[in-house]
């Protein structure tokens, strides 16, 4: 495969820069319907397969492709010992000869997907993957929890890719969700050393310093940096939340068995006490599911909106270098005197690149900028929503203890009379 | 309220569930006051206020102290559009409230004495000052002492007492008067019976079954208090941590277009969030303090209990004393030596004694027995008599138990059903805010 190339024509259009020529991927974005009958539509594709609500959410009203990520399983050979994820496609494009594919793969392979990505289209924001360790906390490779977090995290990333109206379209993409076997097409690729040569130029160029950058992009950074910031101090916020909730929980579970022993020395007491056991042991319950509702929602949202911010990052430094490349071609032509017909075709395809790279970027911008808006958003509702339902829940616990001691006085003014 | 059958003193039983702590407070009153005694039924009681003062102790040095403002007016109704009668008041600091208890308890041993709120701040959660001078201490002291009175006064057997009522009306001579009626005397008795490790030969079930049952009272009040100071420190850190959302949020809306608004306006309720724990745990204190007061009453109930292990105790001695006593007599009498004496063996020793000494020794002892009797007929009144009152103090104590109990677990269950709602409310709301983003 030859290194990325720009197209002549930019006009406005999207592009995928590798093989696939059709045309016809890039009217996608703009219709959504196709015209022929579909053997299974996209709603009843919706019905069969059960989708997230998250899915649901992104999907609006035609969604063509659905990937699931699931059933991780262990395989150990003599080097190593490493999970493989099921990952099964299915879809209605039509440049799926099939629709519906079954394949099986390991992080790298997601590692590997997710770079040609980035190298096919440098400047467009590609959704991250979950890290590849875990920094604090359960170290282990093979904790359930962590896998389960990273399937999670894997099935997201690859709807994102699929949502992505240039991504999606890419050839690696599609190599990726059908190759039975995916090793003979993650030799091809640019070599290694190519890859050296681009990082090298990198520093260099962030050494040099950039003349100046657009107002729109230096808006970006800025936005970029309170952005990061922002959402890692949310991820903390929610981190030490679980915290104290849990610690809470602690707490909370040594009511119930005292006032059990109590009931066990009282008579007439006995039972609102064996109440108020049973009300904070209800509590607690809910408690729990609370603190499993934020692990399960809100914590994975803010940490995928963590990496995304170092993305973004990331993203504005190349867009960064291909000026500082062009600037620095620029400069060279503007000094030498001598091949200027080379250097002139050289500096003009840079001077492309970097139009090409900004476009891309403000494109898919605001395509982020929705996106995480509305991550985020369904995120924090759900959040809000659970917090409504715990209390609502423990509201109807204590209702229904002081109800039942409204009733209990009858027999207590039986014992009154009496005595 | 509840239907009432007509008997004094049925619980007003909360029939709206947005009662307040404060109008609990007051249901809680009410019912001691419906109690009616004559006490009762002539004044009306308040610990009204609390104030600094300082001065000499009694080691001359300067110390500062709070003093609590006693009010005390007929319990009158008031004609309408007519004011009420401007009560009577004194100052009266905690150590004679301390006075009072202790002559209580020593001038009705057979009574399970109303405690007095505690001495220094225990069971405090992190956030609570535990220093006698703070306002939050002070005032909850306010409270205890009123009620301790109020306690006292609807008491049927305590509300006559004639040294309560000087503590009420009389600022100056009351230390004087208490003094007077030399209870210090018994105090020492009393102290006996408190540290004592004697064994009685034939424990009464009732008090001794009553004794483990006041044990198990106290190690599960003290655990129940332990981990309610435990739970609110926790929740106090679960609330506070959201107020950095409310922050957080702040910021972050000043670089968003489109999500600004939503995030700042949840942003606010956030802030409400983490603010509202203070007042649900200052109300909870409300309900440790009825806990505490229970606590402290095991300990009145336990020393019941070891009052009369004494009086049975010397019940017991007396009737060993006289048996001796007559044994003693009846060897003398017959000249048959079948306890050891010291007599006994002095005279197989040194020769039998006279006549006239053995009859002037019967005499004695015959003196040394009738006294005996009287004793013991004196110490198994007495222990009977206690037993009585003791007893029908001791039934009071369980009816007033189980009803302030149950009392304090329902305006519990009231206090997390407010709090509940509030939570409802600040997150709906935070609900609504996120929809707009």
């Amino acid at each position: 495969m030859s290194s990325p190339t720009v197209p002549a024509d930019f006009s406005g259009h999207m592009l995928d820069l590798d093989e696939d020529e059709d045309l016809e991927v890039f009217t996608k974005k703009t219709s959504m319907t196709d015209g022929s009958p579909m053997p299974n539509s996209p709603s009843s594709m919706v019905n069969q397969y059960g989708l997230d609500e998250e899915e649901e959410e992104q999907g609006t009203s035609t969604k063509d492709i659905f990937i699931t990520v699931d059933n991780p399983e262990s395989q150990v050979t003599a080097i190593e010992t490493f999970i493989m994820y099921r990952v099964v496609t299915k879809t209605t494009r039509s440049e799926f000869d099939s629709s519906e594919y079954e394949v099986r793969r390991r992080y790298q392979d997601f590692v590997w997907l997710r770079g040609r990505l980035e190298e096919s289209q440098p400047t467009l924001i590609v959704h991250p993957l979950p890290e590849k360790f875990v920094m604090k906390g359960m170290v282990e490779r093979f904790n359930e929890d962590f896998i389960e977090t990273r399937r999670k995290a894997l099935h997201r990333f690859l709807n994102k890719i699929s949502e992505h109206p240039i991504l999606s379209s890419s050839e690696h993409f599609k190599v990726f969700l059908t190759a039975q076997e995916l090793t003979p097409h993650r030799k091809q690729g640019p070599s290694f050393l190519s890859r050296m040569g681009e990082t090298v130029r990198a520093v260099a160029n962030s050494v040099r310093g950039l003349r100046s950058r657009p107002e729109e992009f230096v808006i970006m950074q800025e936005y970029v940096e309170d952005f990061s910031n922002k959402i890692s101090s949310m991820d903390k916020v929610t981190q030490r939340i679980i915290k104290e909730q849990k610690e809470y929980l602690d707490e909370l579970g040594q009511y119930s068995p005292t006032y059990t022993q109590w009931a066990g020395a009282e008579e007439e007491l006995a039972e609102p006490l064996k109440g108020m056991a049973g009300c904070v042991e209800l509590c607690n319950k809910e408690t729990e599911e609370l603190i499993s509702h934020l692990a399960d929602v809100l914590v994975p949202a803010l940490h995928e909106y963590v990496l995304c911010a170092e993305t973004l990052k990331t993203v504005m430094k190349r867009r960064d270098n291909i000026q500082a490349d062009f600037e620095s071609k620029s400069e060279a032509l503007a000094a030498k005197k001598v091949d200027q017909e080379a250097l002139k075709e050289e500096v003009d395809a840079l001077a492309d690149r970097v139009e090409l790279a900004n476009n891309a970027l403000k494109g898919d911008w605001s395509r982020w900028q929705n996106s995480m808006r509305t991550d985020l958003k369904s995120a924090f509702v759900a959040t809000a929503e659970k917090n409504v339902e715990y209390y609502e829940k423990c509201l109807a616990v204590w209702e229904r203890f002081l109800l039942s001691q409204r009733t209990e006085p009858s027999e207590e003014q039986a014992g009154e009379d009496a005595s | 309220m509840m239907a009432d059958s007509g008997s004094s003193g049925e619980v007003a039983v909360i029939g709206n569930t947005d009662i307040t702590s404060a109008e609990s407070e007051n249901n809680f009153i009410n019912t001691m006051v419906e109690r009616g005694t004559a006490l009762l039924k002539k004044m009306e009681i308040n610990v009204a206020e609390a104030e600094k003062r300082t001065g000499k102790n009694t080691m001359n040095m300067q110390e500062t102290y709070t003093v609590y403002l006693i009010e005390t007016r007929p319990a009158e109704a008031v004609p309408e559009g007519g004011t009420p009668a401007t009560p009577d008041c004194l100052w009266r600091r905690y150590s004679e409230f301390e006075l009072l208890r202790t002559y209580l308890l020593v001038t009705y041993p057979y009574i399970v004495v109303p405690p007095l709120p505690e001495k220094r701040a225990e069971f405090v959660w992190h956030k609570l000052s535990a220093d006698n001078l703070d306002p939050d201490f002070v005032e909850r002291r306010r409270v205890g002492l009123e009620n301790f009175l109020l306690r006292v006064a609807s008491h049927p057997v305590l509300s006559n007492d004639k040294i309560f009522f000087l503590f009420l009306t009389e600022e100056k001579g009351w230390r004087e008067a208490v003094l007077e009626t030399g209870f210090q005397d018994k105090v020492d008795s009393r102290l006996k019976s408190l540290s004592a490790m004697f064994r009685v030969k034939n424990p009464d079930k009732r008090f001794t079954d009553l004794k483990h049952y006041s044990d198990e009272l106290s190690t599960v009040i003290a655990q129940l208090l332990r981990v309610r100071a435990r739970v609110a420190d926790r929740l106090y850190g679960v609330y506070k941590v959201h107020g950095n959302y409310g922050r957080i949020f702040s910021e972050w809306s000043a670089i968003e277009r489109e999500m600004g608004d939503g995030l700042q306006s949840a942003g606010h309720h956030m802030d409400t969030y983490a603010a509202s724990i203070d007042d649900i745990l200052e109300e909870e204190e409300h309900y440790a303090d009825q806990l505490k007061e229970y606590l402290f009453y095991a300990d009145a109930l336990r020393s019941v209990c070891k009052k009369h292990d004494l009086t049975q105790y010397e019940s017991e001695m007396a009737a060993q004393d006289l048996a001796s006593k007559k044994q003693q007599k009846e060897e003398l009498a017959t000249g048959t030596v079948r306890v050891f004496s010291l007599k006994g063996m002095t005279s197989k020793l040194f020769g039998q004694e006279s006549q006239e000494q053995r009859e002037s020794r019967l005499a004695a002892l015959e003196q040394s027995i009738q006294e005996g009797e009287e004793l013991l007929k004196d110490k198994n009144t007495e222990c009977q008599e206690f037993v009585r009152t003791a007893w029908e103090d001791i039934e009071r104590f369980k009816e007033q138990k189980d009803r302030d109990v149950r009392e304090a677990l329902i305006s519990y269950a009231i206090m997390q059903i407010s709090m509940c709602k509030k939570g409802i409310q600040v997150w709906s709301n935070a609900k609504e805010c996120f929809n707009k983003m």
